[in-house]
């Protein structure tokens, strides 16, 4: 396949990963397939046991991958050999959920933000102390935080310290796994504010792969929405189509349980049954078959597969009967 | 609130100390009050560290110690709860009002079944023989729709799923006979899906048991979904107090209106920003001398730094401790 010029930053394919567990097997991705456009936000949704941070971790080879493929800004990233990957992993900025545990509490602030750089011996160490001002200044922190230690930052400052780090590199993507959920409102959207703000302002303009559950934050950051059910990707289109008109009817049910902004009953009748099943024991067929509203018999013996929806361009379903069709 | 009826639940300047940074004890509730009615469903609501679950700790004496109340009453069916002896404050925690906290893995006995420690409760407090208390065990998971109810009678919490879990625990809160329920975040760990159906639920047993439930959630969306009245926290005080509708659309003190604007889910699709309150909550001890949002509100004046706002009636049965409400030309205020 010839590199076209606007060939995606990141291509993922065909990913598989089965866990062993004192239980037995749990196969937790069976086939998740993406792609993410420079620049671009990309966001997973769906409930835990869906898949969504394995595949983060999978991509940030932190677990292997059974099978599969990673095409990262032209190169294949699975395929890496160790050494080759400790050199580039500085390429991907990650922040996870909760900065209390991700940042190492005997190091200042000053020391956190430009460690990336000092493991890849990056500048100098006055340039490096330069370069921790900035970032500290980037995320919106005082100067006086640079001698500060984790525990004496609110969960807020924190997690601005974790995107500052996740930057020093200047990535071209950067994962953000639930970034903002362990957060307070008032907080949430002062650092959703943030990455927003530093995706367009950052002169390498990184990539978004935003991990989330909550779709009110994920329809406001994200271009595009991938939903994932039990360990596969079973619609993905850009964040206004699908929030306006879902197909997946799993799609349709996760925006019909979504919270109301304000009082009142909900407009949309729910329709859910239980729970995710169990990933150690999927239902035959389209795993969603039990709880869906309208399955009908070919559900419980075929699983569909993720295709390009022929009624949209720029969106694609994997159900054998997708709402607004006939 | 209903009529001349005494509030089934009655707090009157509720005191909570804590131990501050240098040792000394710093306040991180002050001077809270509130009423509950029976039936009726009250949403305290505020951000972490506004003293929503110390206050509701303290509703039933369980502040861990140092932390202590230095001041204030409770009373609840107009009994003071703190001067109850320990057998009746055993009997009210359960019996008179039932807790649910957020779903985690260590709120129930993972070496006992979930229909042992289920029947337990309902010895306890209902003075039923064992035999009849596990019936009624499974009557109530039945209740709060857990599949298979006589199979996960003989489960451990960790065969079960989130959702599964916080079903379970709330028939334990349930299963005493409370006239009011405690539910802190009772939502917080769940799917988005299993949380619509746990505050589905919920509701309908409210409604079936005329129970009373004051929510302690920073969620706004449940406050929304689930509240008739709602009490606005922060930084250990209660800024607004107001009706569900009137407090969504006429918010009357700028916290609430911070809140309320700060949900992405309101945000323009396209917008480049999300209207977001900056800086953070002052931590106890740290608290300004004169209004406790004063540093964070862009409508703060002279007044606001100098002296500390009670609250006041603002109308439509909404109340509001801000400087605004006596000089509506200055405010946004409606």
């Amino acid at each position: 396949m010839s590199l076209r010029v606007d060939a995606p930053l990141l291509s993922v394919r065909d990913l598989h990963k089965t866990f062993e567990s004192r239980h037995g097997r749990v196969t937790v991705l069976r086939g998740v397939a993406f792609d993410l456009a420079a620049g671009s936000t990309l966001a997973l949704v769906g409930e835990s046991g869906s898949g969504k941070t394995t595949t983060a971790r999978l991509i940030l080879r932190l677990t292997a991958a059974d099978r599969g493929s990673v095409q990262f800004d032209g190169t294949d990233w699975l395929a890496l050999p160790r050494r080759e990957l400790d050199r580039r992993r500085r390429e991907l900025g990650v922040v996870f959920q909760d900065p209390a545990t991700s940042l190492d509490p005997r190091l200042t602030i000053g020391e956190i933000v430009v460690e990336p750089l000092a493991i890849h011996a990056i500048g100098s160490r006055a340039s490096r102390r330069e370069k921790a001002a900035d970032l500290v200044a980037s995320v919106g922190l005082p100067a006086s935080a640079l001698v500060r230690h984790p525990s004496e930052l609110s969960g807020g400052q924190r997690q601005r310290v974790a995107i500052a780090r996740a930057l020093a590199t200047e990535p071209r993507l950067v994962v953000l796994d639930e970034p903002v959920s362990a957060l307070d409102v008032s907080v949430r959207s002062q650092i959703l504010n943030l990455l927003k703000g530093l995706q367009q302002d950052t002169p390498s303009r990184p990539a978004y792969l935003f991990i989330g559950h909550d779709l009110g934050v994920v329809r406001w950051i994200a271009d595009r929405t991938a939903v994932m059910y039990m360990g596969r990707i079973v619609e993905e289109a850009a964040t206004a189509a699908l929030f306006f008109s879902p197909r997946h009817p799993y799609t349709e049910q996760l925006l019909a349980s979504r919270p109301r902004d304000t009082p009142g009953p909900r407009a949309a009748p729910r329709f859910y049954f239980g729970e995710p099943p169990s990933p150690a024991a999927p239902p035959s067929g389209c795993p969603f078959h039990p709880r869906c509203a309208s399955a009908r018999p070919v559900c419980s013996q075929e699983v569909p597969a993720l295709v390009a929806d022929p009624a949209e361009d720029g969106r694609s379903v994997a159900c054998h009967a997708p709402l607004g069709g006939d | 609130m209903s009529g001349t009826a005494a509030p089934l639940l009655s707090v009157r300047a509720l005191t909570i100390a804590v131990p501050g940074p240098s040792g000394e004890e710093v306040s991180a509730v002050d001077g809270v009050s509130f009423d509950v009615d029976a039936g009726e469903i009250v949403a305290l609501v505020g951000e972490s560290g506004c003293g929503k679950t110390l206050t509701s700790l303290a509703l039933v004496d369980l502040l861990p110690p140092p932390l202590r109340m230095v001041s204030g009453d409770v009373l609840f069916e107009g009994r003071d709860v703190h001067v109850l002896r320990a057998r009746e404050k055993e009997r009210l925690r359960g019996g008179g009002i039932g807790l649910v906290f957020q779903e985690s893995a260590s709120a129930l006995d993972p070496v006992r079944t979930i229909g042992s420690e289920l029947a337990a409760v309902i010895v306890r407090h209902r003075g039923l023989s064992r035999a009849v208390a596990e019936d009624e065990a499974e009557r109530w998971l039945k209740r709060v729709a857990l599949p298979d109810p006589a199979r996960q009678m003989r489960a451990y919490p960790h065969q079960l799923s989130g959702g599964m879990r916080q079903r379970v625990l709330l028939a334990l809160a349930l299963a005493g006979g409370p006239r009011l329920l405690v539910a802190d975040e009772p939502t917080a760990a769940l799917d988005v899906t299993v949380q619509a159906q746990i505050l589905e639920l919920l509701l309908a047993l409210r409604q079936e048991l005329a129970l009373a439930i004051l929510l302690v959630t920073h969620d706004l969306a449940v406050v929304a979904e689930a509240a008739g009245r709602v009490l606005v926290m922060y930084a250990g005080e209660i800024v607004e107090s107001a009706p569900v509708d009137e407090l969504f659309s006429k918010p009357r003190h700028p916290y609430t209106r911070g809140l309320l604007a700060s949900r992405p889910g309101l945000a323009p699709a396209g917008a480049r920003r999300l209207a977001a309150l900056e800086g953070s909550v002052p931590e106890p001890g740290k608290r300004p001398p004169g209004c406790a949002f004063e540093p964070r509100c862009k409508e703060a004046f002279g007044r606001c730094s100098a002296a500390r706002p009670t609250l006041v009636p603002s109308g439509a049965g909404s109340e509001a401790a801000c400087f605004l409400l006596d000089e509506p030309e200055r405010g946004r205020i409606r």
